[in-house]
């Protein structure tokens, strides 16, 4: 099985030349990074050659890279524990101008925000593929559409678009999906909170149902936070 | 002159066959379906988003809350992603009980789907025979994980705990006299395994049972043959899996061909229908039964000569014997770390699938080196198989379109996430 992934990796490099920027080969799974450019060709080619031959067109879905690889709240005083959240990013406790790095928007690396990755299936040859193209535009993130590729992306794309506002180029009916009618917002996006902009609920006196700003408050979920209902046992010593 | 123009028709989210919460909105030409486009998401509940804030291990209930009829495989598709970027090896008996209630859960999956296509076409026996048969399924479920349905019970390196030696048994109550549960109590005496292997020497004969009611029945017939047809160059182009993709004539089936768990040590067959229609995917479902039937006595005979540990010993990931932990310090404080922080995924990617009994579930797992996932898509089959409804019912009258919605075997949990 590995062996036939290499081949196929082999293959790709020597027939789509130019039209990939990298080719990884982790866990027994090939991924290639296609520029948006060509990610058209590169599909349309993966999906008719016979060397090839994706039919099937297993998995689409937007990913937003915005904190990949940052913890997800500052506690610098301690960089081990719960709080480092990222292992390996090596930062010394005492070192502040690290953390304001760190505070930087992630758009630092522009056109790297936003990913489209596609899984793929032969029938055929039984192995599978995966595909990552970035989008150059992080503001307005476009992809060429896939759907006159294969027909499963249809929905995958609505997803993608609808829950990481990914926009497909010549996408027959690209449309919200998952979320509510007149939802607003990407969910999936980083910068969106977990629970959400609005709450909605049954107003009695107007008779509908109504939406408001979220009432309750974003908190980390683990580790928990321990209260101090009960009196330590030390201070009931005390007082005792 | 009257303009003749189509009209619009909504079907559901509140029908009764509309498996859940679809929403169908119909385009129709007198009762012929013009287009049809599904409006779903009405059971979305942000899976997705929910396990990028937590520990990898917290979110192994949220898959079974996925396909709702077939929790197991679920959490089997995430713990096998998480295995795969881990590198951590399962022990061979984990992986005989992996497979063992992948195939029971194929059966209640598919147990569920003839109750409920059979109910929508007509036929209201069905429903009661197949509740029946659940029931036994379900208690095995309660046995091992102590759910009758969102057990919870794989995890990273293994499953939770070995199989039980004893049954929970019937009491006697007022409904019930001491002559009635000794009846209910009988094959409950044994072990896990005692249990099973009774009821899988009655199954067959209850899935003939069932076929006795609908193969040859001309309504079944009539509701089904020639209807949803599909080719197989479209069932691969629109995504489909499973039985919908084995119906067309496509053999493919992941446990073959791509195994995992302990697939590759079963003896079992592919059933794969001729003609794409809802019949054959109908044949092809009820020879599945069968099948994991058979899948599950290797299975019971393996796990019956060959004891050993269910979870890896690598207590970064698992956590370790209650007993260790009591003069252990080093045990006190694995369990300690992984109770409270999880453990971390090295960074990378990986995509795992799994045979579902619906169609290829898979997770693709992103991690960027933290002790929750940074993200993970769930590749639900159902999702697929929806989009292709608006070309399935194309043509077909009103009534096909239930007919249609259940022979996908849509569940809402996992198409909506």
């Amino acid at each position: 099985m590995s062996s036939k992934i290499e081949d196929l990796q082999a293959y790709l490099t020597t027939h789509l030349e130019g039209k990939f920027t990298s080719s990884v080969l982790a866990l027994g799974e090939l991924t290639l990074e296609v520029p948006v450019r060509s990610w058209l060709d590169v599909c349309n080619y993966l999906c008719h050659d016979e060397q090839t031959r994706f039919e099937q067109l297993s998995d689409l879905c937007g990913v937003d890279y915005a904190t990949y690889g940052q913890a997800e709240w500052d506690t610098h005083a301690s960089s081990t524990g719960f709080s480092r959240a990222v292992e390996g990013l090596k930062l010394d406790p005492f070192d502040f101008d690290q953390a304001k790095i760190k505070d930087e928007p992630a758009e630092a690396e522009a056109g790297k925000r936003f990913a489209v990755v596609i899984h793929l299936l032969s029938i055929k040859h039984n192995f599978r593929i995966r595909l990552r193209t970035f989008c150059e535009d992080s503001a307005y993130p476009v992809v060429p559409s896939l759907v006159r590729v294969w027909s499963s992306a249809n929905w995958y794309e609505r997803e993608a678009f609808d829950l990481v506002g990914i926009m497909f180029n010549s996408h027959p009916d690209l449309r919200r999906i998952l979320t509510d009618y007149g939802f607003i917002g990407h969910p999936l996006r980083k910068d969106f909170p977990l629970a959400g902009q609005v709450e909605m609920r049954y107003d009695a006196l107007q008779k509908r149902v109504i939406y408001e700003p979220v009432s309750i408050v974003a908190q980390p979920g683990v580790p928990r936070v321990i209260r101090q209902d009960q009196p330590s046992i030390a201070s009931q010593e005390r007082d005792n | 002159m009257p303009e003749i123009r189509n009209f619009t028709l909504n079907f559901g989210p509140a029908h009764p066959a509309a498996h859940g919460v679809l929403r169908l909105v119909l385009e129709m030409d007198g009762e012929m379906i013009v287009r049809a486009d599904p409006h779903i998401g009405l059971l979305h509940r942000g899976t997705e988003k929910l396990v990028e804030s937590k520990p990898y291990n917290q979110s192994i209930g949220y898959m079974d809350r996925l396909d709702y009829v077939s929790m197991m495989c679920n959490e089997h598709g995430y713990v096998l992603a998480i295995e795969k970027l881990l590198g951590v090896d399962v022990p061979i008996r984990a992986q005989y009980i992996r497979t063992m209630f992948d195939e029971i859960t194929r059966i209640l999956n598919h147990l569920l789907w003839i109750a409920g296509h059979s109910l929508d076409v007509g036929a209201m026996t069905m429903f009661l025979y197949a509740f029946r048969e659940r029931e036994d399924l379900m208690d095995a479920y309660e046995a091992v994980s102590g759910a009758r349905l969102h057990a919870t019970y794989y995890r990273p390196g293994g499953v939770n705990r070995d199989l039980p030696d004893s049954m929970p048994q019937y009491e006697k109550n007022r409904f019930r006299d001491d002559a009635e549960v000794k009846r209910q109590n009988a094959n409950r005496q044994g072990t896990l395994l005692d249990f099973l292997e009774d009821f899988t020497n009655r199954f067959p004969g209850k899935v003939d049972e069932y076929e006795t009611l609908l193969t040859d029945n001309r309504i079944w017939k009539q509701r089904l043959v020639g209807v949803g047809v599909v080719s197989p160059e479209r069932a691969l182009q629109m995504g489909f899996t499973g039985p919908m993709l084995r119906g067309s004539g496509v053999e493919w089936d992941l446990r073959k061909k791509q195994p995992y768990a302990a697939y590759s040590q079963m003896d079992f067959d592919i059933p794969v229908g001729t003609n794409g229609d809802c019949y054959d995917r109908y044949l092809v479902r009820i020879e599945e039964m069968r099948q994991s039937n058979r899948i599950i006595k290797q299975c019971i005979d393996w796990l019956r000569h060959h004891s050993g540990p269910v979870r890896s010993d690598n207590h970064k990931v698992t956590p370790p014997k209650r007993a260790d932990m009591k003069h252990d310090m080093e045990a006190l404080i694995h369990h300690f770390k992984l109770m409270t922080e999880g453990y971390c995924l090295p960074e990378g990617e990986a995509y795992a699938a799994i045979e579902h009994p619906k169609g290829e579930f898979a997770c693709y797992l992103i991690s960027d080196g933290a002790n929750k996932p940074y993200r993970l898509k769930i590749r639900a089959p159902g999702f697929a198989h929806l989009s292709g409804m608006n070309e399935m019912a194309r043509g077909h009258m009103l009534s096909d379109v239930v007919a249609i919605i259940g022979s996908q075997d849509i569940v809402f949990g996992e198409v909506d996430r």
